[in-house]
């Protein structure tokens, strides 16, 4: 079983190996010209007011924090679903526990408008 | 662990790359041929017949491109980034089985790079992975609307992720193993998109999102994030890019016709099993069309329509499907599988008319 | 043999990308080591024969909680942290715990060894899926239905943290 992730290992090495050489290529044949105004951000001709990296709304941390709960809902899903032919009715009445307890935070996220994206 | 089986890998690895790069090549070729006829155009028809040295036009061109880096980029992330969105897309497609084992030059070959019995999972690690390319290309270009676009396609994939997690539960259920290959056995002689056809429409909408297409393809609303997270990409780094979006086209179209359409099965593959890859081809072709098809016909969905979507009416879909999934198994009725999870989809889809509908009224 | 080979040198992966994380000045490449650290630590599982867990691990400390930490180093817009530490009393305390693990580490490592072995030899498919779900859903059924519990009260604290109530500014 081990074996085959070196396969994957091999797979990932090729890859990245062919990721570098595409971009060695552009940099060996590309034409490299600096001037002032090709190196400032692009923003459709404006010049650029302030820094590029500036403080983003808060609702990006919400939407992750929520994603993680739900992500490792998921991962409980998965070796569930393998093994429910074997557990049957319990295991369906265990995991409706489960995802209730979850769908109770789910419908309070929905309540205070966290899904919203106003 | 023999030298043979090193060499096997190695060239099944290369094969794997090389067949995802022609495809990508001819995938965007197939899409501007295909726009155009649904647009009443004829599309690139002049370098080579048909337009079919079209994209070795491309990419040379691509080649003796000037790169531009923005003065104040992270140059060590700005030059990483196209690298990590690229490896997900290449490495994802490892656990596709194209057939069956067959016997060559004396030895059991197995049709996939890496036959795990993790595969489902192994193929949520990495499609969680890709993440971190937009992200970071976002970030490292010091361009507010790079940055912008990066966050809003990051959040855009986690969200969707969630549902297209819940719509491997059900095909996990029915075969009973996360392996691929017991998968695609399981679908004799009913294509889970039979049983599951709800499960089936969820993945490929939440596919969709994933790869970032057309109606969800936010990082090229260009009226309001110019060109997203790679605006200032440019030249060979652009094409990693444009690479990753087309391989990972590719991909999940099999692994769409992979855990729904039967995989390599099909009529006559028991008696000729070097079938298999063909159907497993003409699958992807299939899905790939109706992409293609779908972009040319949807316009782009607003943001917060879309991040809506995911949350409120995917989401809780997907886990009704998963549960319905389940109790057909449960009370050994399969039958009740596709007509309870059609009957979900059709209330599902009411409500989000009836919402539509009233939010419309408000307005007025 | 090969095995202990593979080992070493992913041990010295994992260490040197910790290091780096602990030492950039840069949050994004704090954080980006510590993904590199977290698929070190995946590889490691793979190679104790436990593909579901290495694999959970990408997928929820990689995929997920890490895109999260990145999400909020972009939040506030990578500034750079004040000089003074902000709570004083955490250099000491993890001093200690740091202590405490290294003694209890040691302790198994070599006060058990000697008592006869810590290390069952586990069943050749003790990492399978069905092996997980069989042990998860009879064995450890109560420690699942309190995770839910767990993942509920994470999910209102975010919400409790983030929104304001309706009409006050976000």
């Amino acid at each position: 079983m081990l074996l085959q992730y070196i396969a994957i290992a091999i797979l990932i090495f090729l890859s990245t190996a062919l990721a570098g050489l595409v971009i060695v290529l552009g940099e060996l044949f590309g034409p490299r010209v600096k001037t002032n105004v090709k190196s400032m951000p692009y923003e459709s001709g404006m010049t650029p007011i302030g820094p590029g990296t500036r403080r983003m709304p808060v609702r990006f941390y919400l939407i992750a924090m929520l994603f993680i709960l739900f992500d490792i809902e998921i991962i409980f899903l998965l070796p569930w679903a393998v093994v429910f032919r074997k557990l049957g009715v319990f295991g369906l009445v265990e995991m409706l526990i489960f995802i209730l307890i979850l769908l109770v935070g789910y419908l309070y996220a929905w309540k205070k408008g966290a899904l919203e994206w106003e | 662990m023999d030298s043979a089986l090193i060499l096997e890998w190695v060239i099944k690895s290369a094969i794997l790359i090389f067949v995802l790069l022609t495809g990508f090549a001819y995938l965007t070729l197939f899409e501007r041929r295909a726009l155009a006829r649904i647009q009443v155009r004829i599309g690139p028809n002049r370098a080579g017949p048909f337009g079919l040295l079209q994209p070795v036009a491309d990419g040379l061109k691509l080649i003796f491109k000037e790169e531009l880096t923005p003065a104040e980029a992270d140059k060590v992330l700005f030059t990483l980034a196209p690298v990590v969105t690229v490896v997900p897309a290449l490495i994802l497609a490892a656990v596709i089985p194209w057939g069956r084992d067959v016997t060559l030059f004396g030895r059991q070959v197995s049709l996939s790079v890496a036959d795990l019995n993790v595969g489902v999972l192994y193929i949520m690690a990495v499609s969680s992975i890709a993440v971190y390319g937009i992200v970071l290309a976002g970030w490292s270009s010091n361009n507010k609307y790079a940055l912008l676009g990066g966050l809003r396609s990051s959040a855009q994939m986690i969200s969707y992720e969630l549902a297209l997690g819940l719509a491997f539960v059900p095909a996990i259920l029915l075969a009973d193993s996360m392996r691929m290959v017991d998968i695609v056995e399981a679908q004799h002689p009913w294509w889970f998109v039979v049983i599951q056809p709800v499960g089936t429409a969820i993945f490929l909408i939440a596919t969709l999102a994933e790869v970032n297409r057309a109606p969800f393809d936010m990082p090229e609303a260009e009226q309001e994030l110019t060109a997203g997270y790679h605006t200032e990409y440019s030249g060979m780094k652009f094409a990693l890019f444009f690479m990753a979006e087309y391989a990972k086209m590719i991909v999940i179209s099999s692994i769409a016709a992979t855990l729904f359409f039967g995989g390599y099965l099909g009529p006559g593959v028991d008696r000729y099993p070097w079938l298999g890859p063909l159907y497993l081809f003409i699958k992807i072709v299939i899905l790939l069309f109706g992409m293609i098809w779908l972009r040319a016909t949807f316009p782009r969905i607003r943001y917060d329509r879309l991040m809506a979507f995911g949350w409120k009416v995917l989401l809780p879909l997907a886990l009704a499907v998963t549960f319905i999934t389940a109790l057909g198994i449960v009370l050994e009725m399969l039958w009740l599988i596709p007509v309870l999870s059609l009957a979900a989809g059709l209330f599902t889809v009411a409500m989000v008319h009836r919402a539509l509908r009233r939010k419309a009224y408000a307005r007025a | 043999m090969t095995n202990l080979v593979l080992f070493l040198v992913l041990a010295v992966v994992a260490v040197v990308t910790a290091l780096g994380m602990l030492l950039s000045r840069n949050a994004v490449y704090a954080a980006l080591f510590l993904v590199l650290n977290f698929a070190t630590v995946a590889v490691f599982y793979i190679l104790l024969e436990a593909p579901f867990i290495a694999m959970t691990q990408v997928t929820v400390y990689a995929g997920a909680i890490m895109v999260l930490f990145l999400f909020v180093i972009m939040l506030l817009g990578a500034e750079r942290l004040p000089g003074t530490e902000p709570l004083p009393w955490q250099r000491p305390l993890a001093i200690f715990l740091a202590l405490v693990l290294a003694v209890e580490a040691g302790y198994l490592l070599f006060a058990r060894r000697a008592a006869g072995g810590m290390f069952a030899s586990a069943a050749p498919d003790f990492g399978s899926p069905q092996a997980i779900g069989t042990m998860l859903f009879n064995r450890y059924l109560l420690p699942f239905e309190v995770t839910s519990v767990l993942l509920l009260v994470a999910m209102v604290g975010a919400i409790v943290l983030t929104k304001k109530e309706k009409g006050g500014r976000e």
